[in-house]
């Protein structure tokens, strides 16, 4: 699942496999930081390292670009941004319709549901990743602090908002 | 009682899968131009207006520059490249026989470029080379693309779909991911094109270059948080087979104008 899923050239990147698994596992290591989570019934229910998510922390969150950017596939109910994106299905109201430890695995990795998805695994094992940038080796897209805090906003999205 | 059902949904979603992927398989090829806005096509359909053409009129004298012989491409090719069969532009990449792979359009040109003019070979997705090969594809505007999957061809025609399908980076998404299955939609402010390169090389306004098609991978990995490949490495020389074969039919648009 590594690199030598598409080059052909594989024995000129083999060296540079070698040195990026090890560079992995150095990282790893060094940060210790990825909680192990399971899955049950399509929901995670226990929060990641029983870390507590803060809703406010959790709203800029899912507008930041660097980060959640959530706003880029999915409408919510955040007026001051003006554009929101239509790939997936629009997010208000979804408190009512998913709990906050069915919401927590679409996060973590919706990919575990729908292998065919367009979204990320926000708190995927970087290990399971290929061909991952050299700035973001070891790390996974949101840390577990604030995965919980885009699931604590995410869980106070109950009313569905009549158009 | 709510989990027997998120299995039965789980079970129709697994089901149904293969048909809708087949379903946006079957979609007609759509250029990027029909994903633009008014204004936008308007600058692009205006050559006074279309900053590219700034890269083709560079390109011209790249044409016409001598090499250390004296001869230039414009001896072989003609004056404005006259001699150019059109059909043959937009069949690229091609099979090489001495090299024993795809050979792209910018493969062919730099070719050229050190065996026919003496020169020394410009590097891969230079500015140079970009403006160069801007103008001849130019020169081919409008003519349909036909790249011919010849038997040669298949084995990189495979890997260059298969690279197209898949996931990359810390983002973890493949090309078809998006421009397979959600061409159209909106992504934050802009609208998704399905990633067909007969615009290429285009005048992107977010960068305001003339950016070559592999530069144009490089951004998209960098984006998805990927090691991009070389500029001119088989895996995106095999991207761009695939590519291409997939803008089978539409309009080679050179110099385009793209987000």
């Amino acid at each position: 699942m590594l690199i030598s899923h598409t080059t052909q050239c594989f024995s000129k990147t083999r060296w540079l496999l070698l040195l990026v698994i090890f560079a992995i596992s150095l990282s790893l290591s060094a940060d210790e930081n990825y909680y192990k989570w399971k899955a049950q019934d399509f929901a995670i229910e226990q929060s990641l390292g029983d870390i507590k998510g803060d809703a406010n922390r959790g709203r800029k969150l899912v507008m930041q670009r660097d980060k959640g950017n959530c706003l880029a596939c999915h409408a919510m109910p955040i007026k001051e941004e003006a554009f929101h994106g239509t790939f997936g299905p629009p997010l208000q109201g979804i408190a009512s319709r998913l709990t906050p430890g069915q919401i927590r695995l679409r996060i973590v990795n919706q990919q575990s549901i729908n292998p065919l998805t367009v979204m990320p695994s926000f708190y995927q094992n970087p290990l399971e990743v290929n061909r991952i940038a050299e700035d973001y080796i070891g790390k996974t897209i949101l840390t577990a602090q604030e995965v919980e805090d885009v699931v604590a906003y995410l869980s106070t999205l109950k009313q569905e908002v009549q158009p | 009682m709510i989990s027997a059902r998120l299995i039965i949904f789980y079970i129709i979603g697994l089901v149904s899968m293969p048909f809708l992927v087949s379903l946006t398989h079957a979609e007609e090829p759509k250029s990027g131009y029909a994903f633009l806005t008014t204004s936008t096509q308007e600058m692009q359909d205006d050559t006074f207006a279309n900053p590219g053409m700034k890269a083709v009129e560079d390109g011209r004298q790249w044409f016409y520059d001598k090499g250390l012989d004296g001869k230039s491409c414009a001896t072989c090719h003609g004056e404005e490249g006259r001699k150019f069969n059109k059909r043959n532009l937009a069949s690229y990449p091609v099979y090489n026989e001495e090299f024993e792979k795809p050979f792209t359009l910018q493969d062919q040109i730099n070719y050229c470029w050190e065996e026919q003019l003496d020169n020394v070979p410009f590097v891969y997705d230079c500015v140079d080379l970009i403006e160069l090969e801007t103008y001849i594809r130019y020169l081919a505007r409008d003519e349909k693309i036909n790249v011919v999957i010849t038997e040669k061809l298949k084995p990189f025609y495979e890997q260059g779909k298969r690279l197209y399908n898949t996931r990359f980076g810390q983002i973890n998404m493949s090309c078809a991911s998006c421009h397979d299955q959600y061409a159209g939609q909106m992504l934050r402010g802009q609208v998704l094109s399905q990633g067909q390169s007969n615009g290429y090389p285009a005048y992107r306004l977010g960068s305001g270059k003339v950016t070559g098609l592999h530069s144009r991978f490089v951004e998209c990995f960098t984006s998805f948080r990927a090691e991009p490949f070389d500029r001119g490495s088989i895996e995106y020389i095999n991207l761009e087979l695939y590519l291409n074969a997939r803008s089978n039919g539409l309009k080679i648009e050179t110099p385009a104008v793209r987000y």
